[in-house]
């Protein structure tokens, strides 16, 4: 019985693979695009011009504030009858990345929020332009602060990348439905796929703490 | 070298600063003095503009800003009369994540591309200048405060400024600490540095500024020589503000 179940499970193994290498794309995509527009709409909601402000707020707000699942469904199933039609992947990527964004907003507007005024001063007093004081004093302690709640956020996209399932894309839990729905042999198939999940969330913890620990040396006694 | 002319500053509809006026040579030592909520770091951070007068002019060297004008339109000449200004805050704010050296060298490297080791060269020998040589590669966590205070005048002094502004530099110093800061200040004001310092420390702006002025309620209330204006004040209100630093009597001991 065990014996079947590995060779199952070793035999399934470039099907997985290939599924966890999809998961890998959703996720890396997922964070790198969701950093950069999360950036873009913290800078939005540090701004004092009420307009951008309240466009940011409303982002956020709907993006948090609506499942992920359903964002999903509009972008993949609902966009064609406007016009938009979308391949699985695109699709997906595009309704993580905006999903990511909204929480990476918060977390950084926060974090950039958390420095003290004086930082900024310190800054300004020796000729920096807001960019620069923002660039070389502000990111880079906000960073630490910062740093934890994002390898939340992360780790939790990893594992939602599991809905992209649902519109089509071939993601490790979808290859694994599909091999259950071949051999039935459903407690392996998932068991396998929930440890590939696994590993890819311990990586992504492991380089998190690395991360952490380099943002925070100059915190550590000598 | 520095002419301020009607300086004026309004916050919450109350007046701050009332107009100020005040021209400082170059090499000149300058104290301000004045009870709390006087309006004198107020008028020291306008001169940099980390606070946005309401009206008035700021002129050093060649470079001016126009207070009645809207300051987004002189970001420009901001951030140049910055790099001529140096501040020294009275909570440091050094760089955290940055050692001694980094903190010094950042306005150099970054505002004045200077060529980094050329850089590195003239924060070695500020921080020898400050009497931190061998503290060059500690960050601020492991610095006392006094020490943090000298990187921060360090950091001030490599952007090669006109003149240095200190903001109570040494009000949240223990008391232990106080003396290697004004040594420091001191050492300064020998190299006919020009300075504009405020302070609570009596005896330092009597000892070390050529010119004392005393603020009150957002006005210059008196302005002189330092050691005449310590032993004859001529306002009253100056008389009874020395009177409570110097134990009832406003003469020098």
């Amino acid at each position: 019985m065990i014996g079947e179940s590995l060779q199952l499970a070793i035999d399934s193994a470039p099907f997985l693979l290939k599924g966890a290498y999809f998961t890998v794309i959703l996720s890396v995509g997922g964070m790198f695009f969701g950093l950069l527009l999360g950036f873009a709409l913290a800078l939005m909601r540090l701004s004092r011009f009420w307009p951008i402000n309240w466009l940011a707020r409303v982002y956020v707000s709907f993006f948090r504030g609506t499942p992920l699942l359903v964002q999903l469904f509009v972008i993949y199933y609902g966009l064609p009858q406007i016009g938009l039609e979308l391949d699985p992947l695109p699709a997906a990527l595009i309704g993580f990345s905006l999903n990511m964004a909204a929480y990476t907003c918060e977390i950084l507007r926060a974090a950039i929020g958390s420095i003290e005024r004086g930082q900024w001063e310190a800054a300004a007093s020796i000729g920096m332009t807001r960019g620069q004081a923002m660039r070389r004093a502000i990111l880079p302690q906000a960073a630490r602060t910062a740093l934890p709640p994002l390898g939340n956020s992360f780790i939790s996209l990893v594992k939602d990348t599991a809905l992209a399932a649902t519109i089509q894309v071939p993601e490790l839990f979808r290859q694994a439905q599909l091999i259950t729905a071949r051999t039935f042999e459903v407690f392996t198939m998932y068991l396998a796929a929930a440890l590939i999940y696994w590993v890819l969330a311990s990586i992504l913890a492991h380089l998190q703490n690395r991360l952490e620990a380099r943002v925070n040396r100059h915190d550590q006694e000598q | 070298m520095i002419v301020v002319e009607h300086l004026s500053k309004q916050f919450n509809g109350q007046t701050v600063l009332d107009g100020i006026d005040l021209t400082v040579a170059a090499g000149e030592v300058i104290a301000i003095i004045g009870p709390s909520g006087s309006g004198k770091t107020t008028f020291l951070r306008c001169l940099n503009l980390l606070e946005t007068p309401s009206g008035g002019r700021i002129r050093v060297g060649d470079i001016s800003i126009d207070g009645d004008r809207p300051l987004n339109a002189q970001q420009g000449a901001i951030r140049r009369l910055r790099q001529q200004v140096g501040f020294v805050f009275q909570n440091f704010n050094l760089f955290p994540h940055r050692t001694a050296l980094e903190n010094v060298i950042e306005g150099p490297v970054i505002v004045k591309k200077t060529p980094r080791d050329q850089a590195v060269a003239l924060g070695r020998k500020l921080l020898a200048k400050v009497g931190l040589s061998g503290k060059e590669d500690a960050y601020p966590r492991r610095l006392s405060g006094g020490q943090q205070q000298r990187v921060a005048i360090a950091r001030a002094l490599a952007m090669e400024p006109a003149v240095i502004l200190f903001d109570e530099p040494t009000s949240a110093l223990d008391p232990e600490l106080v003396g290697e800061v004004l040594a420091t200040i001191r050492g300064l004001a020998q190299e006919k540095r020009t300075m504009i310092i405020v302070t609570h420390e009596m005896s330092f702006a009597r000892d070390v500024a050529n010119r004392v002025i005393f603020f009150d309620k957002g006005v210059i209330v008196e302005q002189g020589e330092a050691k005449a204006l310590f032993a004859h004040p001529r306002e009253e209100r100056t008389r009874q503000f020395l009177s409570k630093f110097l134990g009832g009597d406003a003469s020098p001991a």
